[in-house]
C-alpha cells in the first residue's frame, strides 16, 4: 500500500497475521550490524543489566536526596490541619482558617525534572497523609472552571482508587459533569468522609489507619510561574471562603525564587495565605551526587571518557540544567558502546571476567590484538612476550584477563587519590583546578594532570597553607584511603598518619619560632622616616628569602611532595592503560550528534558546500565559493543569498539558468538562451519550492512575482 | 547609541540562532558564573572582552568586510566558547559563519553571482572569452536599450576592455538624484572588479539592468540617501544592514514579472513530467549517502525500543529513507505512517486513526485530550500493544502548533509507542521547549539525503506553479449544476461582468446595487431579498467573496483567476 494520498495523511499498516513482533527481540537489532553475532545476545544482556543497575541505583540517589524535603513537607501538611482534626472551634481558630496553609517549593530552574519530585511527593502523601491529592498544571487550567474540573475530577479518582468501590457510578457522575464548585466540592467531601467514618472499620482498615478521619485536600501546583494569575487568585480567594468546611493545602512548584509569589499575587490574596518555604536540593548538588555515586565508584565497570563526559556536563551547564537528560545522555553511552565495541562483551564485574575471557573466539582475540592500547603494551614487552601475545590465543586470555584487572584495581586506585586530591584544590584560592570533584577527574581523565599548569599553581598554593588546614586536609584523606578495602594505600596512611603526629610535634617549637619572627616588625613600628622604611623593608624582604625554612615549612614542603607522588603514581590518565577501550567509551562525537545537534549548520553546510556530502571531484571548489555544477537548490541558494529582503523571481529565474546553461553546454551558441528552457524553469521551480518548504522564503504579496527572503544572513 | 546597539546585536543574534548550536544561552552561562568555579569565569571575561571589541568597532570606521566578519566570528566563539567538541560530520561551522551579517545587497549582486558562478568551468578549463560575453550580455531581456547595447557589443570584442566601464558610468551619471545614487554603487561595483576582463563582463551586465529598473521603477524622491551615506561611513554596516533590510522602504528589486517573460506557467503535471524527464544530477553519489543512512536502520530500531525517539534532519527528502525504513524493518508490526506535509492533516486525524483503527475503538471524544487520555489508558493496560508511528515532517505548517505537539509529544513519551520523524524547516528546532524535548525525548541523526522534495512540494501552491485550475472549475460546475436556473443566472452575470473588466487591475468588484439592477432587468429576482438569499448561498459554497470599498458599498467578486472563469462560462454555453 502506498502512503501517497491526495485525500489522506495518516496511513494504518496492521499486519494480518498474528506474526506481530515482540519486543523481546530488540536483542536482534544488536546483532543485525555487528559481524562478530557470537555474543551479541551477551553483549546485550550485559548492556541492559548494567543499565537496569544504573537507573535503580540513580532513583535511589533521587529518593535520598528528596528524602528531606519530602519528610518536612509531611511534616508540614500534618501540622497544618491539626486544628480542623480536633474540631475546635474558639474563635481564634476561626480566624486562622481564613488561611489556607501553603507550601512553597523551590526546584530550581529545569521544569522537565520536577516531574519526577511531584510524583515522588504525591505518593508520599497518598501513603502518609491523605488519599485526596491533585496535581495541577498550568497547560490545563486556562481558567477557572478548567482549574475546578480538573480538580474535582483528579479527587473523585483517587477517591475511586481508594475506596475501591463500584466504579460505575463514580465514573459516570465525573462523565456527567456534576456542576463543579466549591459548595459541590465540600459536599463531595463531606460525604466521602462521612462515609470513611460510618463504615466498618474491618472492611477500611488498611486506608483508615494510614490517613486520618478528615484528611487535608492537598492541591499541587506543578509549575506557579505559568498560571495566569486571575485563575489563582480566583482561586485563592474562593477557596478561602470555605477553609473552614474543606481542609484544603496547597503547594506550589517554583521554578525561579519565592519572590514570585509576591509578585503574582496582590497583597489582599497573599494574605490569605500561610506560606512556608522548602527548598530543594539545587540541581548542580544533584549533578555531583550522580557523578559521585556513578562515576567515581569502582561499583560499575563502564567508565566514560574524557571528552564524552565534558559533552554531558557542558549540556547540563550550558543547556538546560537537567539531571534527567545527562542520565538519559549516560544511557546513551552505555548502548552506544555495548553495540559499537564488539569486545564490551569484556566490560562487566570482575567476577565474571574470567569466564568470558576464557570463552573468547580466536576473532574476538584477534581484535584484542588490534586495540592500539593492547599494541602499544605489546610493543613494550620483551620480545618473546610479544611473540607469544600475538600468537598464542591462551597466552593472551591470560593476559587479558590480569590486564583487565588491574584496570580495575587502577580504578579503584584512581578514585580514592581523585578525591583526596579534591580535598587538597577544592580549599586553594581561585581553585586552579576547579572547585568540582568532576571538573578535577576531567583534567585528569584528559592527561597527564601533573604536567599542567594548573596543577604547578595549585601546588605553589598547597605550599602555602596554614597549619590547621593542612591537618584537617591530611585528616579528611587518611578517612578516605582508610576506607578501601585493599592493602594498596596501607603505606599512605602510615605516611599521612606520621605527618599528623609531626605537625602536632610542632606546636612546641612554634610558639618559639613566633617569637623570633616578631622582632623586626617592632623595629618597623617605631621608624616613620619615608627611607629607612623602605630600606628596612628591603632588608626584611632580603632576609626572608635567605632565611632557613622553618620546621613547619619543610614538614609542609615533604607533605605537598608526598601528595604530588602519590598524584604521579596513581592519576596517570586512563588512556595510557592497555585495554581501556573495552571499558572506556570514547565516542563524543556521536553522543555530541545525538543529543546536541546542529540542524541548521548541517543544512547550511549541505546548500553551501554541497561536496561535503556528495563525494564528486566536479562539485570541489577551493575559496569557499560553489561550483556551477552544484545540485539546483544550491544554486539557488547561492543566488538568493544575494539578495535582500525581496527577490524578484525573473531576476532569480535568468540568474539560475544563465548558471545552469554554462555547467551544462559551455560552448552553446547564444541564440538558444533567447528563451529559458522549460526544464530548466521545472527546476527551478522546485528548488525554490524546495526553499520555501525549508523555510529561507516565503511568497510575498508586496510586489508581483516576489518572494520575501526569511533569513537576513548571508556569506 | 553603541552599546544600545550592540544590545539590539546580541538579543538579535540570540533570537535568530539555534537553541541547540554553538551559540549558546547567554543567561545559561551567566548563572554558571556565579558559583562553579573560575573556569567559566574566564569565559566570562573573555565574551565581554569581545563585547567591548564590538563596541569599539562600531565606533571605528571600518570598512573592511573581512576583518568584521573574523571579529563576529570571535564574538561567536565567545557565546559558543563550551562549543569545542568535535564534530564527526563537518557541520563545524562556527555560528558566525552561519549566520554572518549581510553585505551591502545591490539589485545587481546576484546576476553578478551568475555571470561568476557561470564562468567557473572555463576559468578551469580554458579562458575562452570571446563567446561568454556575448551570451551573458543577452540573458536580460528587459534592457531598453537593447539596440546601443547591441552596438556596443559588437565593438566590444576589441575595445572592451578599458572603455565600456567608463561610457557605462557617464551614460549612467544621469541628472535624475535616484540614478546618481545607483551609478555610485555601481561605479563601486565595478571598480572593484577591474582587474579582471569577465568580471568587467559582468558588470555591464549588472549595469544595463539597472537603468532598465530605475526607469521602471516609481519615482519616489530618494530622500535620505545622501544622509544614509554619511551615517553609514559613521557605523559598520552590520547594525545598519539589518535595519536597511527590516525597514519598511522602498525595496530596491527590478520591476520585472513573469509575464513579461512570455513564459506560459507551468501547470502541476507539466511540471511533474519535465522533472522526470530531467536526470537527477549525482545520482550515485546521493545512492552513496543514502546507503550509508540505511546501514543505520537496525541501530534505529534498537535506540527505538530503548525508549529513545528518532528524529531525522539535513538537506534532501527523508520520505524515501522512511519508507525504505518501513517496508524493511517494519513489516510484522502495528504501525502509522503520517504525512505531515499533507495540507490537512490534523493531529485530530492522527489521534483518530489510532484510536480508531489501531485501537479499535468505536465513539467519538469530547477533545483531543480525552482522546490521548483514552490512548494512554489503553497502551497502559495491554503491554502487548506495541505502535510504531512515523511522521514526514513532523514540523510541517499543520503540526507545528503549539498544541499539536504538545499531544504528539506527549504519544511519543508513551513507552510502547516509538515514535521517528523527520523535520526539514531551519527554525524547526524552535517548536520544542524543555518540556517538549523531555517527553519527546530525541535522539538526533543527520540524514542529509539531496533527494528532491517531490512528494513534499507537491501539495503546496508553488508561486511559479499555475494553479491548474481543473479542480476550481470541476468545483464550479459541480456547485452551479445543484442550483436553480435563476441562480446560475445570477452567477452568470456576475462572471461576465467581472470577464469585461478583467484588464483593469483595480477592478474592486460590481457594487450590490449595481449587480441587483442587471438582475431584475434579466428578470433573474424580483426584491433584492431574493438576491440577498442568493449570494448567501453563493457565500457558503466559496463562489464568491464580497467586500465593502471605502464608500461603504458592497463590492462582489468571484475568486477564481480569469482563465478559469473563461473555460467556465464556455461550458455553461455548451450546457445551455
Amino acid at each position: 500500500m502506498s502512503t501517497c494520498s491526495v485525500s489522506k495523511g495518516c496511513f494504518v499498516f496492521k499486519p494480518s497475521t498474528k506474526k506481530r513482533r515482540l519486543s523481546d527481540k530488540t536483542a536482534h537489532d544488536f546483532r543485525c550490524t555487528s559481524n562478530d553475532s557470537e555474543d551479541t545476545e551477551l553483549r546485550f544482556v550485559t548492556c541492559q543489566s548494567l543499565w537496569n543497575q544504573i537507573k535503580s541505583e540513580t532513583e535511589q540517589i533521587q529518593e535520598n536526596l528528596n528524602k528531606q524535603l519530602l519528610d518536612n513537607l509531611v511534616s508540614f501538611l500534618s501540622r497544618s490541619h491539626s486544628d480542623f482534626q480536633e474540631k475546635t472551634t474558639d474563635w481564634t481558630c476561626r480566624m486562622k482558617f481564613r488561611e489556607i496553609p501553603t507550601a512553597a517549593l523551590v526546584l530550581g530552574v529545569n521544569v522537565t525534572d520536577h516531574d519526577l519530585t511531584f510524583r515522588g511527593l504525591s505518593d508520599v502523601l497518598q501513603d502518609n497523609i491523605t488519599p485526596y491529592v491533585a496535581l495541577l498544571e498550568a497547560k490545563d487550567c486556562p481558567g477557572i472552571k478548567n482549574l475546578m474540573q480538573k480538580l474535582m475530577g483528579q479527587l473523585m479518582k483517587c477517591d475511586i482508587d481508594v475506596d475501591s468501590l463500584e466504579d460505575e457510578d463514580c465514573v459516570q457522575v465525573s462523565q456527567n459533569r456534576i456542576r463543579c464548585s466549591m459548595p459541590s466540592l465540600i459536599s463531595w467531601y463531606d460525604s466521602v468522609t462521612k462515609k470513611t467514618n460510618s463504615e466498618t472499620p474491618s472492611k477500611k482498615r488498611n486506608s483508615s489507619s494510614r490517613h486520618w478521619q478528615s484528611p487535608p485536600v492537598v492541591v499541587i501546583f506543578k509549575d506557579m510561574e505559568s498560571f495566569t494569575t486571575k485563575v489563582l487568585q480566583d482561586f485563592i480567594v474562593i477557596s478561602s471562603q470555605h477553609i473552614h468546611e474543606l481542609p484544603l493545602v496547597l503547594i506550589f512548584g517554583i521554578a525561579t525564587s519565592p519572590m514570585i509569589i509576591h509578585r503574582l499575587l496582590p497583597h489582599s490574596v497573599s494574605s490569605l495565605l500561610c506560606i512556608e518555604l522548602f527548598q530543594s536540593l539545587s540541581c548542580k548538588e544533584h549533578l555531583s551526587t550522580i557523578i559521585d555515586k556513578l562515576l567515581l565508584t569502582s561499583q560499575f565497570p563502564f567508565k566514560l571518557g574524557e571528552k564524552v563526559l565534558q559533552v554531558l556536563i557542558n549540556i547540563f551547564l550550558y543547556h538546560d540544567f537537567s539531571v534527567q537528560n545527562f542520565i538519559k545522555g549516560f544511557q546513551l553511552c552505555i548502548v552506544e558502546h555495548f553495540y559499537s565495541q564488539p569486545l564490551s562483551v569484556l566490560c562487566c564485574h570482575l567476577a565474571d571476567i574470567k569466564k568470558r575471557v576464557y570463552s573468547l573466539s580466536h576473532d574476538q582475540c584477534e581484535s584484542i590484538r588490534r586495540l592500539p592500547s593492547f599494541r602499544r603494551y605489546v610493543e613494550k614487552q620483551e620480545s618473546g612476550k610479544q611473540i607469544e601475545l600475538l600468537t598464542n590465543n591462551s597466552f593472551l586470555k591470560e593476559e587479558t584477563e590480569k590486564l583487565l584487572g588491574d584496570l580495575h584495581v587502577y580504578h579503584e586506585n584512581y578514585v580514592r587519590i581523585l578525591r583526596c586530591l579534591h580535598v587538597f584544590t577544592s580549599s586553594l584560592p581561585k581553585y586552579p583546578l576547579g572547585k568540582q570533584i568532576r571538573e578535577l577527574h576531567c583534567a585528569c581523565l584528559e592527561n597527564r594532570v601533573w604536567e599542567t599548569e594548573e596543577y604547578e599553581s595549585s601546588l605553589q598554593l598547597a605550599r602555602m597553607l596554614n597549619k590547621t588546614d593542612l591537618v584537617t586536609m591530611l585528616q579528611q584523606c587518611v578517612e578516605i584511603l582508610m576506607s578501601s578495602s585493599g592493602k594498596e594505600f596501607d603505606r599512605a596512611v602510615e605516611k599521612l598518619k606520621e605527618f599528623l603526629t609531626q605537625f602536632q610535634n610542632l606546636e612546641a617549637e612554634a610558639s618559639q619560632e613566633r617569637d623570633v619572627s616578631v622582632s623586626p616588625q617592632k623595629e618597623l613600628q617605631k621608624k616613620t622616616d619615608l627611607y629607612h622604611l623602605q630600606k628596612t623593608l628591603l632588608e626584611l624582604k632580603e632576609s626572608r628569602r635567605s632565611k632557613k625554612l622553618t620546621k613547619f615549612e619543610m614538614l609542609r614542603f615533604e607533605v605537598v611532595d608526598y601528595i604530588d607522588s602519590l598524584v604521579r603514581r596513581y592519576l596517570a590518565p586512563a588512556d595510557e592503560r592497555a585495554l581501556h577501550e573495552i571499558v572506556y567509551f570514547n565516542g563524543a562525537a556521536v553522543l555530541r550528534g545525538h543529543l546536541n545537534a546542529a540542524p541548521r549548520t548541517a543544512l547550511h553546510t549541505a546548500l553551501n558546500s554541497p561536496h561535503w556530502y556528495l563525494k564528486n571531484q566536479a562539485l570541489r571548489c577551493d575559496g569557499g565559493g560553489i561550483s556551477n555544477k552544484a545540485p539546483d537548490i544550491c544554486i539557488v541558494y547561492k543566488l538568493h543569498l544575494e539578495c535582500g529582503r525581496l527577490i524578484n523571481l525573473v531576476d532569480w529565474l535568468e540568474a539560475f539558468s544563465t548558471v545552469v546553461m554554462a555547467a551544462e553546454e559551455p560552448n552553446a551558441d547564444a541564440a538558444s538562451s533567447d528563451q529559458v528552457d522549460d526544464v530548466i524553469h521545472a527546476r527551478f521551480i522546485r528548488a525554490v519550492s524546495e526553499l520555501e518548504l525549508l523555510g529561507f522564503i516565503k511568497p510575498s504579496k508586496q510586489k508581483t512575482d516576489h518572494v520575501a527572503r526569511l533569513t537576513w544572513g548571508g556569506c | 547609541m553603541g552599546v544600545v546597539l550592540v544590545n539590539t546585536c546580541i538579543s538579535l543574534s540570540k533570537f535568530l540562532s539555534w537553541p541547540a548550536e554553538e551559540t549558546k544561552y547567554l543567561p545559561a552561562s551567566s548563572t554558571v558564573v556565579e558559583d562553579d568555579g573560575t573556569k567559566v569565569r574566564k569565559d566570562k571575561a573573555q565574551l565581554s572582552v569581545s563585547v567591548k571589541r564590538f563596541v569599539k568597532k562600531l565606533e571605528n570606521i571600518s570598512d573592511n568586510e573581512a576583518q568584521e566578519i573574523l571579529e563576529e566570528k570571535n564574538y561567536v566563539a565567545a557565546l559558543g566558547i563550551c562549543a569545542q567538541g568535535i564534530m564527526g560530520n563537518g557541520s563545524n561551522i562556527s555560528g558566525g559563519e552561519v549566520y554572518s551579517f549581510q553585505t551591502p545587497k545591490r539589485s545587481n549582486k546576484m546576476a553578478e553571482l551568475a555571470s561568476e558562478l557561470a564562468q567557473t568551468p572555463e576559468k578551469n578549463v580554458a579562458p575562452d572569452d570571446s563567446k561568454c560575453p556575448e551570451k551573458m550580455a543577452k540573458t536580460p531581456q528587459s534592457s531598453k536599450r537593447s539596440g546601443s547595447n547591441k552596438v556596443q557589443q559588437r565593438s566590444k570584442k576589441k575595445e572592451f576592455v578599458s572603455t565600456t566601464p567608463y561610457r557605462l558610468r557617464k551614460r549612467l551619471a544621469a541628472p535624475d538624484p535616484y540614478l546618481e545614487s545607483e551609478s555610485e554603487y555601481s561605479a563601486s561595483c565595478s571598480e572593484e572588479e577591474d582587474e579582471d576582463e569577465q568580471k568587467e563582463v559582468s558588470a555591464v551586465l549588472s549595469d544595463q539592468k539597472t537603468p532598465a529598473k530605475t526607469k521602471a521603477a516609481s519615482t519616489p524622491p530618494p530622500r535620505n540617501s545622501l544622509a544614509k551615506k554619511n551615517k553609514e561611513q559613521k557605523m559598520g554596516n552590520l547594525v545598519e544592514e539589518y535595519f536597511e533590510a527590516h525597514s519598511s522602504s522602498k525595496v530596491l528589486t527590478s520591476d520585472r514579472t513573469l509575464q513579461k517573460l512570455r513564459k506560459r506557467r507551468l501547470d502541476q503535471q507539466t511540471l511533474r513530467d519535465l522533472l522526470k524527464n530531467a536526470p537527477l544530477a549525482y545520482a550515485a553519489e546521493i545512492r552513496n549517502l543514502n546507503q550509508q543512512h540505511e546501514s543505520l536502520f537496525s541501530k534505529w530500531m534498537l535506540q527505538l525500543h530503548l525508549g529513545f525517539n528518532i528524529v531525522l534532519y539535513g538537506l534532501g527528502s527523508k520520505r524515501d529513507l522512511l519508507e525504505k525504513f518501513r517496508t524493511s524493518l517494519l513489516q510484522d508490526s502495528v504501525h502509522l505512517v503520517v504525512n505531515g506535509y499533507f495540507p490537512s492533516i490534523t493531529v485530530r486525524s492522527i489521534l483518530n486513526s489510532i484510536t480508531e483503527e489501531v485501537l479499535d475503538h468505536i465513539g467519538t471524544f469530547r477533545s483531543p485530550l480525552d482522546q490521548l487520555e483514552f490512548i494512554t489508558k489503553r497502551f497502559k493496560e495491554d503491554s502487548s500493544l506495541e505502535l510504531y508511528v512515523l511522521i514526514h515532517n513532523l514540523d510541517s505548517q499543520m503540526l507545528r502548533g503549539e498544541r499539536s505537539q504538545q499531544i504528539l509529544a506527549q504519544l511519543s513519551s508513551l513507552p510502547s509507542i516509538y515514535l521517528i520523524a523527520s523535520i526539514d524547516h531551519i527554525n524547526a528546532p524552535l517548536m520544542w521547549d524543555q518540556a517538549k524535548l523531555s517527553l519527546y525525548n530525541w535522539l538526533w541523526y543527520e540524514t542529509t539525503t539531496f533527494n528532491p522534495y517531490v512528494e513534499e512540494t507537491s501539495y503546496e501552491n508553488s508561486l511559479l506553479v499555475q494553479q491548474s485550475g481543473s479542480l476550481a472549475l470541476s468545483s464550479l460546475m459541480h456547485v452551479l449544476h445543484s442550483l436553480t436556473l435563476n441562480a446560475r443566472g445570477i452567477f452568470r452575470l456576475l462572471a461576465q461582468h467581472q470577464l469585461e473588466k478583467k484588464d483593469n487591475p483595480s477592478y474592486p468588484g460590481l457594487s450590490f446595487q449595481d449587480f441587483y439592477q442587471q438582475c431584475r432587468e434579466a428578470f433573474l429576482v424580483n426584491s433584492d431579498l431574493t438576491l440577498r438569499a442568493q449570494l448567501t448561498e453563493f457565500r457558503d459554497h466559496k463562489l464568491i467573496r464580497t467586500k465593502r470599498g471605502a464608500d461603504g458599498v458592497e463590492y462582489l467578486l468571484i475568486p477564481v483567476d480569469d482563465s478559469t472563469l473563461t473555460d467556465f462560462l464556455e461550458k455553461e454555453d455548451e450546457d445551455v
